[in-house]
């Protein structure tokens, strides 16, 4: 099944084009991998999954952009970012408890019984891995948590709104190596459930948890392949180089 | 040679830190010099809060709780008005505008601020005054009501430029954060914005209401200055300020009129040095 079709996509922002004529699909329940250098367009493109480039300046878009087969500029662009959750680079509690930190989401979309809201936000940090560690502590604030469980409970505070699909913007980029193997762990055992769009510079986490991968470069799509073939037997030069670490 | 430079420099910028806190205290000094001693005479209770204040009957009535619930009245109604304003608009031009009108309403606010107090005073005066006589049908127009208006627009341009810089320096990522949660854009603004530059706001408020509390001109020219304890906002009355500003002329130097007067500058001072007290607490409560 696809989750998105995009043809022939080129985006500006400003007088720069961030991306050039990309067509490509994304797969429901697969992790797909966006790897490339800075500038290379792969955050502009995630961020066009849920609409938000269209917040800055003069932007301005060509060609198709189909979500579940709707094109997404038709859609109520708070339904397109309810459904299609996103995780930032770097960990944003609120500056909350911890639970009110995931229900934050659910809250605001009017989920006000109190029932309702535990049983989400204890779902939402058990799919998230984090449940364990925070059970006794919910009440604690935010910010007491380290760097990996805050990145965690952003993952649960994206969950607790019911997305379809989450987008990862180089989530593990301020995460020591325990912590990055436990929100990889998470993601890949969220793929059962959600669709997933991962961009990372970490060429190696790519070939971890993706299941297929895209190369950008200069916001052109190279070259987008199954993870294992890619990374075994590229067919372009370029990609090659960058897996290899020639250049990036 | 170039150590003895940096000395010089250090010293010298040193010299002038130093310069601007010993003013304010030889001003302070010199206000209780000169005030104290009114309390002496009458007690700073019945100073407070006596109910008279005929200063040169005799023996001198000198109760100043007329002029602070005046000065409150006044202060009040204006912050009623120019908080919900300025915050909105600090709201609009931060979060709503577009490019142009952001300009537009900038420059509106830095003309607003620029506009001298005896000026708005007299637009009061002359406008403001019998619309307000008219519409409530009142013997004057001059009350502590019409004060309270136009000080809310002395009051709105310290309020919308600081919230409005308050409300930009909130993360971007804050606002992306929200939104990709499916949040509205009004949910984003009431929810995360606004709680976020909170500390910013309450502070725009505070130094909006110092300048409101300490402003003089225009209130002596549009509130009635009448040195009753107000029944209602619709009421002439006097204020601290204006009382200052409107005796010092006329006390005999060394009388104890002339010693209420800056005992009346001692309270304001405190007034306005609690406000500002508060509105740094707020800033600098994050950090």
């Amino acid at each position: 099944m696809v989750t998105f079709d995009i043809q022939k996509l080129s985006v500006w922002l400003g007088s720069t084009q961030a991306l050039k004529n990309i067509s490509m699909q994304v797969q429901a329940h697969e992790i797909l991998t966006i790897i490339g250098p800075s500038n290379s367009g792969k955050t502009t493109f995630l961020r066009m999954l849920n609409r938000l480039n269209e917040l800055g300046p003069r932007f301005r878009r060509e060609g198709a952009l189909l979500f579940d087969g709707t094109d997404i500029a038709a859609l109520d662009a708070q339904i397109v970012r309810k459904k299609i959750g996103m995780v930032f680079a770097l960990p944003l509690p609120l500056p909350l408890s911890i639970f009110d930190n995931v229900a934050y989401g659910a809250r605001m979309h009017g989920v006000r019984n109190q029932k309702q809201l535990r049983a989400i936000v204890e779902r939402s940090l058990q799919e998230a891995y984090l449940w364990d560690e925070v059970k006794d502590r919910l009440d604690t604030s935010a910010f007491k948590l380290s760097g990996g469980q805050q990145q965690r409970l952003c993952i649960a505070r994206t969950l607790a709104v019911e997305p379809e699909v989450i987008l990862f913007d180089e989530p593990c980029s301020g995460l020591d190596p325990i912590s990055t193997a436990k929100v990889e762990d998470a993601m890949v055992k969220l793929k059962q459930r959600y669709t997933i769009v991962l961009v990372t510079n970490n060429v190696k986490q790519a070939a971890r948890v993706g299941d297929r991968t895209a190369f950008f470069l200069s916001g052109e799509l190279i070259e987008l392949d199954k993870t294992d073939k890619m990374f075994t037997a590229p067919q372009y030069r370029r990609t090659e180089d960058y897996i290899r670490g020639k250049f990036g | 040679m170039r150590k003895i430079k940096e000395f010089i420099i250090e010293k010298l910028i040193l010299f002038c830190g130093l310069a601007s806190i010993f003013f304010v205290v030889l001003i302070f000094l010199f206000l209780l010099k000169e005030g104290l001693s009114v309390l002496k005479t009458v007690g700073i209770g019945s100073f407070l809060f006596g109910k008279n204040w005929y200063p040169i009957s005799d023996p001198a009535q000198l109760g100043i709780l007329p002029l602070i619930l005046g000065s409150l009245l006044v202060t009040l109604g204006a912050a009623l008005i120019s908080i919900p304003i300025g915050i909105a608009c600090a709201v609009y031009i931060a979060e709503v505008a577009p490019l142009k009108m952001k300009e537009a309403l900038k420059a509106g606010i830095e003309l607003l601020a620029a506009i001298p107090s005896v000026v708005l005073g007299f637009i009061g005066m002359v406008t403001l005054v019998p619309w307000v006589k008219h519409l409530f049908h009142l013997p004057t127009g001059l009350t502590a009501f019409s004060g309270s208006v136009m000080l809310a627009f002395m009051a709105m341009p310290t309020i919308v430029s600081i919230a409005e810089d308050a409300l930009y320096s909130v993360p971007k990522s804050y606002r992306e954060g929200a939104l990709a949660l499916g949040a509205t854009h009004w949910q984003t603004i009431y929810r995360v914005l606004l709680p976020a530059a909170s500390s910013g706001i309450v502070a725009a408020v505070m130094l909006g209401i110092g300048r409101v509390i300490g402003e003089t001109m225009a209130v002596m020219m549009i509130t009635g200055n009448a040195a009753v304890l107000p029944k209602s906002i619709l009421e002439p009355v006097r204020t601290l300020t204006a009382t200052i500003a409107a005796e010092m002329g006329e006390a005999v130097v060394g009388s104890e009129h002339y010693f209420a007067l800056f005992a009346i500058g001692i309270v304001l001072f405190v007034i306005s040095f609690l406000i500002n007290l508060t509105a740094d607490l707020f800033l600098h409560r994050n950090q």
